[in-house]
């Protein structure tokens, strides 16, 4: 964990509001690994005064990158930012997601903006099967990009599946007879709540990785728990999470 | 720049530059000073302490607002007895003055945590958190009523000889008097301000943003607020206070200071440049330098009105 300013190398629009940027972070992209987040100061003045959390995308050698949506004024402005410009960014934060163990299939299952960790994910897990199944409401907020033997599901049905990644992922492994495979997520939380129930009552190895506003985003604000599965207490979705197994936490 | 005496006294307490980091913005110190050196600090005050371990409020704790953000937390701590086993020893590491923060729900609880604690040599100094806006039991039931937190003081008192800083409520009428019956009462110091209360509701579901409804508000949006009540304790009290409130770089600091503070606490700005404290104080070493000013103190309530 350390704060790097790092400059933006490129910059793509991947649909109407959604974004990728790819920045030279050398210590940043040495310490990484997947499934774990940047805290990342969009702006030099006190508005909006917080960093924002996002997960890391990619990293390649010394460069990280980052998938978002405009959705905020904190998303906005970090649209606006240019090639050349340079970003502070704290990081990397949490841990990722679990990639030991002896299954041979790593289905990844994401929704819209989920799919943000699974590139860097995928690279990893080069001596595994992977299998994405993605999805969001419609065609145009679909990302693909940079995932390994994908298949779609949309609300509207106006690409591949019709119906969501929960009821495709039930059909795939039953088609398919899959067994012996763990599940890596990442989506809105209705998504994740329906993946959850599904994985506890099939008893199927699963991990979330789950969003919540965040101040500081390492541990010291307290501000973003997870209530544990035994409502006994809760867990820090920035140091404990962002990725934890679906048996683990309420949702 | 070396030649500067940055160094102030808190009553008995002398610290080796007036820069603290504030109660809620470190935790215990192990995650922070992966990110700075809490050793050139004038010290940290770690997160309020209960007698028992508390699990906090449920989400959504805290939500950004402008120029700030609220919190409701819920005072989420290991208790004391896990501090002393499981804190205590890193923070001993640490090489800086330690003022261990303690919340309470009752009279008794302040006490008895304090009888505990104050055998920990570790602990230099205690700060009495009577403002937590947040938990139902103790916190602004005792902050926003004097004859309260003058019996906390006087008791808590009775169990210590280290030195007593009662930090406030900004959510009184009249700060000063507060600050007046922690004096008479045996404290040393207070810490001003806690956060104000405030409220956010999202639009669209006509839900508070807030779990907890109300929370918290910090950051640069109270600065002025903060100053004013510096300011007022500093013209009716003679007592050290410790300012705190939006402090983000080292120009809030000395601001603080010449409204009458003699150390001051960066709170939410940890949560944003968890550096911010150290470049505070290089930033005032340079203010100093510059100003001819010799001896920090000198600052202290130095405004001209």
């Amino acid at each position: 964990m350390l704060i790097e300013k790092s400059t933006i190398l490129e910059k793509a629009q991947l649909g109407e509001k959604i974004f990728q940027i790819i920045l030279h972070s050398p210590l940043i992209a040495k310490n990484a690994k997947p499934g774990q987040f940047c805290n990342i100061k969009v702006s030099d003045s006190s508005f909006p005064l917080l960093r924002r959390p996002f997960s890391l995308n990619n990293v390649d050698g010394e460069t990280i990158s980052f998938l978002f949506d405009i959705h905020g004024e904190g998303t906005k402005i970090l649209s606006e930012k240019n090639i050349g410009d340079i970003l502070d960014i704290l990081g990397p934060l949490g841990n990722g997601f679990n990639t030991e163990g002896d299954y041979s299939t790593a289905i990844i299952v994401a929704g819209g903006l989920g799919a943000a960790p699974f590139p860097y994910l995928t690279n990893e897990l080069n001596e595994k099967d992977v299998i994405s199944i993605v999805g969001a409401r419609s065609k145009n907020l679909v990302i693909t990009k940079d995932l390994k033997n994908t298949f779609t599901a949309t609300d509207d049905g106006s690409l591949g599946f019709k119906g969501n990644v929960v009821e495709l992922l039930t059909d795939y492994i039953e088609k398919n007879s899959l067994s012996n495979f763990r599940i890596f997520a990442c989506g809105p939380n209705p998504m994740l709540k329906a993946l959850q129930k599904l994985s506890i009552e099939k008893n199927y190895d699963c991990q979330l990785s789950i969003e919540c506003a965040m101040a500081c985003g390492f541990g010291i604000c307290q501000g973003c728990p997870v209530e544990t599965s035994d409502g006994e207490g809760y867990k820090l979705v920035c140091k404990d999470g962002p990725v934890f197994e679906a048996k683990e936490i309420k949702l | 720049m070396s030649n500067i005496d940055l160094s102030v006294n808190i009553g008995s307490l002398k610290l080796k530059n007036p820069v603290l980091l504030a109660s809620g913005t470190v935790g215990y110190g192990n995650e922070i000073s992966q990110l700075t050196d809490i050793s050139k600090l004038g010290g940290i005050v770690t997160k309020s302490l209960s007698l028992k371990p508390r699990k906090g409020n449920p989400p959504q704790r805290i939500v950004e607002t402008p120029s700030g953000m609220l919190n409701a937390i819920g005072l989420a701590n290991v208790g004391v007895e896990v501090f002393i086993k499981e804190k205590i020893p890193f923070l001993k590491e640490l090489n800086t003055t330690l003022i261990c923060n303690i919340a309470a729900s009752s009279i008794e609880e302040y006490v008895e945590c304090v009888k505990i604690l104050t055998h920990e040599e570790t602990i230099q100094a205690f700060e009495i958190n009577v403002s937590c806006p947040n938990v139902r039991e103790g916190g602004l039931i005792f902050g926003n009523d004097l004859a309260s937190v003058g019996r906390i003081t006087e008791q808590v008192r009775t169990v210590t000889s280290k030195p007593i800083i009662i930090k406030l409520s900004p959510n009184v009428p009249k700060i000063s008097d507060f600050a007046a019956i922690v004096k008479k009462e045996g404290g040393d110091a207070v810490s001003a301000i806690n956060t104000l209360v405030g409220a956010s509701f999202d639009i669209y579901s006509k839900r508070p943003k807030i779990k907890n409804i109300t929370g918290g508000l910090s950051g640069p949006a109270i600065k002025p607020v903060a100053i004013a009540k510096v300011l007022e304790i500093k013209r009716n009290v003679d007592i050290p206070i410790i300012g705190i409130g939006g402090i983000m770089n080292w120009k809030d600091a000395a601001e603080f200071m010449i409204a009458g503070a003699s150390a001051i606490q960066v709170g939410t700005a940890n949560f944003i440049n968890p550096n911010t404290g150290n470049e505070i104080v290089e930033g005032l070493s340079s203010y100093c330098d510059l100003q001819k000013i010799h001896r920090i103190s000198e600052l202290i309530g130095s405004f001209q009105i």
